[in-house]
């Protein structure tokens, strides 16, 4: 690594990614009131720490963000999304029934507003997770393949 | 048996059953990802498929006992046409329940191989592919939703390919053909969806029931008629049906054993399902492209399924492979019996598929056996086992037997059944074919069996060795079944009649 | 003539990619660029559900003006709900209650149905992908026919081998 070739890069970037992540966030909460959600959101966040990979190197991002951790991270959102699921169901309503989770009256859509964001934030964690493991899936395996191969 | 499940079942089972029998394996799939014990995990999917047979049960018994014969599940609690529809008539009943017994005799059986053939920190992660394509698979069999039943395929198939490519460990060539049967599956998913598309131009709708009650309102437009002609070639690729069936020897026979037998005995039949749903109940037999289609297209291709590759699996040598081809041949006869279009030869087929499942894999099974003991699988690797290995090799036989169509054995039932529906439609140079593809069946098999029970050992070092109890049991159970089905046909026979009656039934219906 | 090609410009586009894409699958020798060819046949399809959701002079399917205040409230999951029941151009269904909206929109249920659709599609190509690595590891060649080339005759390999211990068993 020849740091003194990126120093901007490197000081851009720094500055970027937390606004990228937070940018994500935004995507993430906005996603009840417009376009946006978990999704987007999901994908957003992945890139912010693809780029930490590309610019600070992939064993760099690894210790920030350890593959283990992204791959639990795929799986625990598949586990909110069906979590949310289940809950409606132990709250006596259908599979997935967001006006069940809270017993309310019909008038009121207060488990429509929470169940939609669980589901959505369960979205994010998949989406996020599974991203990042796909690209740590190959950006770990470069060194591999040598020059004259490309 | 199902009363008394019915009656002891609590109340969320019986009325959730639809969206539990998906949602558990599919859950515990998910959690699996995070278990690094493979040992637990072998476990947690011995209790996800047992949920899930538990489940099928209860579900058939609904169905069979509710007057109506259909279970209708909105999930989230949206209506029908508009939200995602879990629906469960006579047809899925039976598809499910299938799915969902081989399922669980597949993961009791499965951790011996797949503990030999898989790597130790990979097991965990197996497993999970392996429910998130049960559950999958499952899903397919349950929605009434056509988009979500592409996306269950999908579920269900790229789990497959994983499941295919781990098969690397023993034999690198599992990888290309993971690749190709990526390829394919890929292709065929993809016509489903373009001909889902055209149809959801024409209607409006998604929802299966919905849009085969507007269909006969366009019937004639060619939109129809294009997205007919996707969705069956996307679904013959799926299922394997000649001569689209390229992918199918190569994953069946470079796969772990487990996955072949697995996938062997669930797969190419839940997707013949998915087609037998938009053949029958979806487009109906009354939509005039479709009765040509039966004549020209469905039933030469059935016939050309059933000898060609009956041939192709005599020249195999390997035993997988003669079994694989054996498949896509076996696949031929179910097309070759819905190809009727009549409610006796859906239920031949329908019959026929379900012996077929329970016939290869119990032939799978066995050799996954061989394959865990002795690690060939050419028929050379063979010779001789019959007496190093005679109770593995005894329900080989009576499998072996029962796909030839001897008489007492499953096979022969369901080869009965499907000659009457033919003979009755005045195919009788069809029943000779029948014959004739299961004398090359002889053929194949029987050259297996001479090598396993008449030839000497080809290394004489080998000892008397036999698979693991784990695997034994399991096996036995499929090897009875097809000597008890064999002699009284009533159980699986009223299944698949009810299932055609229920499909027709709806197509009179409305 | 022209007007039959230009009227259904986005078709003719649609049913171009898709060719396209097959036939790098079928042709093309290079895993790789099968996958591609499998990428651009399922985001031709991803075109073909969007043209269909597609209605003259519809917006976005986001609800503004009249229609938000009077539909929408905060209320956004019953709102999208409510949008979805618009008859389309191509949607023919018949809905129970359809609901008055002011706007125009475009139907949002096929874009709901390709965003599925992408996920399945690049869940597909990274395990693709993935294969594709491994295959390069276990045979050094990403070629179609390299591989078919080696595996042959590593089997032919691997029957002489045997015919020589059952020679050797034999004497």
């Amino acid at each position: 690594m020849n740091s003194d070739h990126h120093i901007i890069l490197r000081a851009v970037s720094k500055m970027l990614i937390p606004l990228i992540i937070l940018y994500a966030f935004y995507v993430q909460f906005h996603g009840d009131f417009g376009p946006g959600g978990g999704f987007q959101a999901g994908i957003i966040i992945a890139v912010g720490i693809i780029l930490y990979a590309l610019i600070f190197g992939v064993p760099a991002a690894m210790r920030a963000v350890p593959p283990v951790f992204t791959r639990s991270l795929a799986a625990v959102g598949v586990i909110i999304y069906a979590g949310v699921g289940f809950w409606a169901l132990f709250s006596g309503g259908n599979f997935l029934e967001y006006q069940a989770l809270f017993h309310e009256p019909p008038g009121e859509h207060h488990g429509q507003h929470i169940g939609i964001m669980v589901i959505e934030i369960g979205v994010l964690c998949g989406v996020a997770g599974a991203m990042l493991t796909i690209f740590y899936a190959f950006a770990g395996r470069v060194a591999e393949i040598r020059d004259k191969d490309w | 048996m199902i009363d008394l499940l019915l009656n002891s079942a609590p109340a969320w089972a019986l009325t959730h059953a639809a969206p539990l029998m998906i949602m558990v394996p599919l859950m515990l799939g998910a959690i699996l990802a995070l278990v690094p014990s493979g040992r637990i995990a072998w476990i947690v999917s011995i209790v996800a498929t047992l949920s899930s047979f538990l489940l099928s049960l209860i579900l058939l018994g609904i169905v069979q006992t509710n007057g109506t014969g259909i279970v209708s599940y909105a999930i989230g609690n949206w209506a029908p046409p508009l939200g995602i529809e879990l629906r469960v008539d006579a047809l899925n009943a039976m598809i499910l329940l299938l799915v969902a017994s081989i399922g669980l005799l597949a993961s009791i059986f499965s951790w011996p191989t797949v503990e030999s053939e898989v790597r130790k920190e990979k097991t965990s992660l197996f497993y999970s592919a392996f429910l998130l394509c049960f559950g999958g698979l499952c899903g397919v069999a349950i929605t009434g939703d056509a988009f979500n039943l592409f996306v269950f395929l999908e579920v269900s198939s790229i789990s497959t390919y994983v499941l295919v490519a781990l098969g690397a460990g023993r034999d690198r060539r599992a990888l290309p053909a993971a690749f190709n049967y990526l390829i394919m599956g890929t292709i065929g998913a993809t016509f489903f969806i373009i001909g889902v598309g055209f149809l959801y131009a024409a209607t409006g709708t998604l929802n299966m029931a919905d849009i085969a009650e507007k269909l006969p309102a366009v019937s004639g437009s060619r939109t129809v008629q294009a997205g007919f002609a996707f969705i069956v070639v996307g679904l013959g690729l799926k299922a394997a049906m000649w001569p689209l069936h390229q992918w199918l020897p190569n994953a069946y026979s470079y796969g772990p054993s487990f996955v072949s037998m697995f996938l062997s005995a669930t797969t190419t039949k839940v997707a013949l399902y998915a087609l037998i749903r938009f053949l029958f109940s979806v487009f109906g037999p009354e939509f005039s492209f479709e009765i040509a289609s039966f004549t020209y297209l469905f039933m030469p291709l059935g016939i050309a399924a059933m000898v060609a590759c009956s041939f192709q699996a005599v020249f195999q040598n390997d035993v997988r492979r003669v079994l694989a081809y054996s498949s896509v041949a076996q696949v031929g006869y179910m097309i070759l019996g819905l190809s009727l279009g009549t409610a006796d030869g859906l239920s031949a087929g329908l019959f026929y598929l379900l012996n077929h499942a329970m016939i290869k894999g119990t032939l799978f099974m066995a050799v996954a056996g061989v394959v865990l003991t002795y690690k060939g699988t050419t028929i050379r690797d063979f010779a001789g086992l019959g007496r190093s290995a005679p109770w593995t090799m005894t329900a080989f036989a009576i499998a072996a037997l029962s796909l030839i169509g001897m008489p007492l054995t499953a096979g022969f039932q369901s080869k009965l059944q499907l000659g009457y529906a033919l003979f009755e439609h005045g195919w009788w140079w069809a029943v000779l074919l029948v014959v004739f593809s299961s004398a090359l069946a002889v053929i194949y098999m029987g050259r297996i069996l001479e090598a396993v029970f008449f030839q000497p050992p080809a290394n004489p070092r080998k000892t008397r060795k036999e698979a693991p109890i784990v695997m034994l049991v399991p096996l036995w159970v499929m090897a009875l079944a097809n000597i008890y089905f064999g002699i009284t046909t009533k159980l699986p026979l009223d299944l698949a009649r009810d299932a055609a009656a229920a499909v027709f039934g709806m197509g009179a219906g409305r | 003539m022209l007007e039959f090609f230009l009227e259904r410009a986005n078709y003719w586009a649609i049913i171009g990619l898709m060719m396209i894409g097959l036939y790098i699958t079928f042709a093309s020798n290079n895993f790789i660029k099968r996958l591609v060819g499998i990428s651009l046949f399922q985001t031709s399809v991803c075109l073909f559900y969007v043209t269909l959701g597609k209605i003259a002079g519809g917006t976005a399917p986001i609800l503004y003006g009249p229609d938000a205040v009077e539909h929408g409230g905060g209320h956004a999951g019953e709102a999208v709900h409510h949008a979805v029941a618009v008859p389309g151009g191509h949607a023919m269904g018949n809905i129970s209650a359809p609901v008055e909206l002011v706007n125009i929109y475009s139907n949002p249920l096929p874009h709901v149905l390709m965003l599925t659709a992408i996920v399945v599609g690049v869940a597909t190509l990274s395990v693709g992908l993935a294969l594709i690595v491994r295959i390069r590891e276990a045979y050094g060649t990403i070629e179609g026919d390299e591989v078919r080339a080696i595996d042959l005759e590593t089997a032919l390999a691997q029957e002489t081998e045997l015919d020589a211990q059952l020679g050797e068993a034999g004497a």
